[in-house]
């Protein structure tokens, strides 16, 4: 018997804003327990909420660039469930009336392109954390508050690799509008899971399963693989598929129960009182649309098309937001789009996997790279030397011109100095012109390297080769 | 000194005068609750350091009209540093660590806060026998309720302790209890008033309001307390005007409706009796009066005991014992300690309408019950805005009868929502409503019942005005104080 599978994701996206969704204490991660919070985040009797327009226009950021559509009146419902961790015991959501709907995305999985669908996406807040020490329960109300976008998309997805080509492209697509910074590691994006399978031919959709605990998009895909296989067994076994909750393990790649649904909950949503239902301005969603940050789509082909980058580097210059940012800014001084490129898939990104920092953390900038990369293309310093410039540019942030003039790292290219170095080493090295005579051309090696040791190093190896070849040639 | 009859004006004249001082005048005030409070027992908690605020203000010199003034306030208003229970053991030990906007304005103002008047737990009630601090009495007679739930403010000022004291309004708890201590109390239209610092019961009909002898001291405070709040979202950015100095008595030309369906059966005939009288003075005084229909009125009670519980049970949730509040004890899980706190806490008829509003909220009874109740509260209001467009003012009584005996109803929820039938359309539809001083049935109070458009409260003080200054209610001395005299 064989089975097709049916996967749905739930996807929840911090937005990337200074202050919580509806009470004015900051965000950040990693600050003292309790630290960012007032009475609302506290939910003391008689605090109210009110609405952080700029998360609002996060969320809207996010949803077209799903292309999605954008609800006009809307309103923020109240889901009531009772947890220590939710201090007004009801999350403020958008239920009935989330804020797009009916985007989609494309990913592109062995060779083959397909759409998938987003079925809606609603701005929401998050809860706090609950620590367990001992045999005392901890509450931190920090995360409390803080503007989620969760992203619902439609059961289009078939196998775990399209799960798994889903969230690296929305990811990608997310973190391209700069809306949120969608690091699984730090909770800023978290994903859900329903999967489920049916005879291949069936009409009927298979009992679906939610997974949690999924921290990384590689433990989605394990997950759901492991989870196509328990099914099947079951199912071929005769067996039935029980509704419930399944956590992944990330040391063993299995899923393990950890409840049986029994019916849906009942969070009794209504619509917040507290907050009036609200127009979209259309005017304000075009001038958002505006503002977009250009998607990683356009700048992959625009490398591709206009700088004359190859696919494949195209492809890694846009797998981040800075990195992309980063190049794009590099070439506004006039460098060479090659080059830099070269630099930033070579170097730059060996030096990052090597201090595990990343592009923003350093003291690189665009206008040094650039302008390093310049002084090799005109020939004023090495490609030897242009390692020891970006070692000291990329770690403390110097001004390559200036420093290649004071530490004296200027390359020499004039023929009137090497020529007379040149001839010396000749003079010097009898064998290796008769080497060359008899057809050996590591001589040549041989002698560059004479050379080059006398000149420290400095000598351009274009017109030390020049002279040399016409010295030989000569001789 | 004898100020029992005195305004705000005159108060506030003797005080810039040097004549007497906002301390002797609060000292004043605090013996005469101390003395009474055996019998009224109209406060949670009486501030005993009010001289001392008073003092201060006298040191820094009389400012506003309302610089120096003893004021009560209700206790579900937040005070920071001053216990605020809204009479329910739950929040028994609540110390605020903030203030209601309202009352930040007051203290602005330079007003003295007396202390923290008795309400019916979470202001769910019409009589103030639901609070866990026991019932207040009628200051008129003290066998009989003083209404509720605002009933702890309604009796100090009637008692001529208070000068002005606040109230809030979901259903009528402003101008029931005036209606039955005879003073007057307005609800202010929905968004007028900040309910930031306010203890939620249903946050969609939820209005602070102020109560007081005369039309003109609420007006005052009213203007004080009202505008926009950043802290809530709900509230009007509509400028407040001076509805005190726009005080206009002159009738001629209003117009006021009186549905006929407040003329129910149900209704005591001796109330309606002296509504009648009251809508005479109007007549005479150049107002025109007519009857018109408002024939959703007989669902409104459903309505808004579904919206309100709904609500309620809701906003209640956060009463858990995990953050602050009253938290049982012996508990051995999370799951216990919720179940634990709540139970013990709170009173019945608050358990009732959380149970209430948590079915109407279900899965299987939201569309019958909420979003039906929703929609023909769309209705409602649609209806009353028509009756507004082409009146001034819509008049009848406020309650089916005057204060009714301690006891009698508390075992009868049906009869004691019912109650609020006349009181509940301006909640509904957000409307200004005010309870004013009509006169006497059997020795009881009897108030006349103003409602207006959205944001017209000078109507609505203005002929609440006209008919003070006709009857002059104000100077009548409670029974029951006569009696004690």
């Amino acid at each position: 018997m064989n089975f097709e599978t049916t996967i749905g994701l739930e996807v929840h996206v911090e937005l990337k804003t200074n202050s919580k969704m509806f009470s004015p204490s900051p965000v950040a991660y990693g600050a003292e327990p309790n630290s960012n919070t007032n009475v609302i985040d506290f939910g003391f009797p008689g605090t109210l909420p009110s609405v952080n327009k700029g998360g609002y226009r996060l969320g809207v950021m996010v949803a077209l660039a799903l292309n999605a559509n954008i609800e006009q009146h809307t309103h923020f419902d109240r889901k009531n469930y009772f947890y220590p961790d939710n201090p007004k015991a009801f999350q403020l959501t958008q239920h009935e009336k989330p804020l797009g709907h009916d985007g989609w995305l494309e990913i592109e999985v062995d060779g083959q392109k397909k759409k998938i669908g987003i079925e809606e996406l609603h701005v929401e807040e998050d809860a706090g954390k609950n620590t367990h020490i001992g045999g005392s329960s901890f509450v931190d109300l920090n995360r409390q508050g803080t503007p989620l976008v969760e992203i619902v998309s439609k059961a289009d997805m078939h196998s775990p690799e399209e799960a798994y080509a889903y969230l690296e492209k929305l990811r990608q697509i997310v973190q391209f509008t700069g809306a949120s910074d969608v690091k699984m590691e730090e909770g800023s994006m978290r994903v859900d899971t329903n999967i489920s399978i049916t005879p291949v031919g069936s009409d009927k959709l298979g009992t679906k399963v939610e997974l949690k605990n999924l921290n990384s998009f590689n433990h989605v895909r394990t997950g759901l693989a492991y989870e196509e296989k328990r099914q099947a067994a079951i199912l071929k076994q005769g067996g039935e598929i029980g509704q419930e909750t399944r956590r992944f393990d990330e040391k063993t790649g299995e899923t393990f129960l950890m409840r049986v649904k029994s019916g849906a909950d009942d969070y009794r949503y209504f619509p917040e009182p507290d907050l009036p239902s609200f127009e979209i301005d259309p005017a304000w969603v075009k001038e958002i649309q505006a503002d977009l940050p250009e998607p990683a789509e356009n700048r992959r082909a625009r490398y591709i098309n206009e700088l004359g980058i190859p696919e494949y580097d195209a492809g890694v210059l846009t797998d981040t937001k800075e990195m992309s940012d980063f190049f794009d800014e590099a070439v506004k001084y006039d460098a060479n789009p090659k080059l830099i490129s070269n630099w930033l898939m070579g170097e730059v990104n060996g030096y990052l996997n090597d201090k595990k920092v990343g592009l923003l953390d350093t003291k690189l900038t665009p206008e040094h790279l650039a302008k390093m990369i310049n002084l090799i293309s005109d020939g004023t310093i090495s490609s030897k030397i242009a390692k020891k410039v970006f070692k000291e540019t990329i770690s403390n942030g110097t001004e390559p011109e200036t420093w290649v003039k004071d530490k004296g790292l200027v390359q020499e290219s004039d023929p009137a100095v090497l020529k007379p170095m040149i001839i010396d080493v000749l003079d010097n090295n009898q064998q290796s012109i008769d080497d060359f005579k008899n057809g050996k051309d590591r001589a040549v090696g041989f002698l560059v390297g004479q050379i080059m040791k006398q000149t420290h190093g400095q000598a351009n190896p274009k017109v030390v080769n020049k002279i040399l070849m016409e010295e030989l040639n000569s001789r | 000194m004898d100020y029992l009859n005195q305004s705000i004006d005159s108060l506030h004249e003797q005080l810039v005068n040097k004549e007497i001082t906002s301390e002797e005048l609060t000292k004043e005030t605090l013996q005469r609750i101390h003395s009474k409070e055996d019998k009224l027992n109209a406060f949670v908690t009486i501030n005993d350091d009010a001289t001392k605020d008073a003092a201060k203000v006298d040191a820094d010199g009389i400012k506003g009209r309302l610089s120096g003034i003893p004021i009560a306030v209700k206790d579900n208003i937040l005070t920071k540093g001053m216990l605020t229970t809204a009479s329910s053991k739950i929040l028994s030990n609540f110390m605020p660590i903030y203030s209601a906007t309202v009352f930040e304005k007051l203290n602005q103002a330079g007003a003295i806060n007396l202390g923290k008047t008795n309400l019916d737990e979470f202001a769910m009630g019409s009589s103030t026998e639901t609070s866990y601090y026991g019932t207040s009495h009628n200051a008129w007679d003290h066998t009989k309720v003083p209404g509720g739930s605002s009933g702890g403010s309604a009796t100090t000022v009637a008692t001529g302790d208070a000068i002005a004291a606040l109230g809030t309004d979901t259903g009528g708890s402003i101008r029931q209890p005036s209606s039955f201590n005879g003073i007057f109390g307005i609800k202010p239209t929905y968004g007028r008033v900040s309910r930031w610092g306010v203890v939620a019961f249903s946050s969609s009909l939820d209005e602070v309001g102020v109560m007081s002898k005369r039309v003109e001291d609420s007006a005052e405070v009213l203007q004080t307390i009202a505008g926009h709040d950043d802290h809530d979202a709900t509230t009007s950015e509509r400028e407040v005007t001076d509805w005190r100095a726009n005080l206009n008595k002159d009738m001629h030309g209003i117009k006021i409706a009186v549905p006929k369906e407040f003329w129910h059966e149900g209704t005591d005939p001796k109330v309606l009796k002296t509504i009648d009288e009251a809508l005479d003075t109007y007549k005479k005084l150049g107002a025109t009066v007519e009857e018109i229909s408002l024939p959703t009125l007989k669902h409104a009670v459903e309505v808004y005991y579904v919206i309100a519980s709904s609500e309620a049970s809701s906003n209640l949730q956060r009463y858990d014992g995990v953050r602050y509040g009253y938290r049982a004890k012996d508990v051995k899980n999370i799951k216990q300690l919720f179940v634990n706190s709540r139970s013990e806490g709170f009173g019945d008829e608050v358990k009732r309408r959380i149970m209430l509003g948590t079915f109407a909220l279900s899965a299987g009874a939201y569309d019958a019950y909420f979003k039906k109740a929703a929609q023909v509260r769309t209705i409602f209001i649609n209806e009353l805005n028509d009756v507004l467009s082409k009146y001034d003012l819509i008049a009848g009584p406020v309650t089916t009868s005057t204060a009714f005996g301690i006891g009698e109803k508390i075992d009868d929820p049906l009869a004691m929502y019912m109650n609020d039938i006349l009181t509940i359309p301006a909640n509904l539809a957000g409307l200004p409503a005010a309870s004013v001083p009509a006169g006497l049935a059997d020795g009881m109070p009897v108030g006349l019942q103003l409602m207006a458009k959205q944001f017209d409260e000078q109507s609505i003080f203005n002929a609440a005005y006209a008919l003070q200054e006709e009857n002059k209610f104000y100077q009548q001395i409670p029974t029951a104080l006569k009696e004690e005299d």
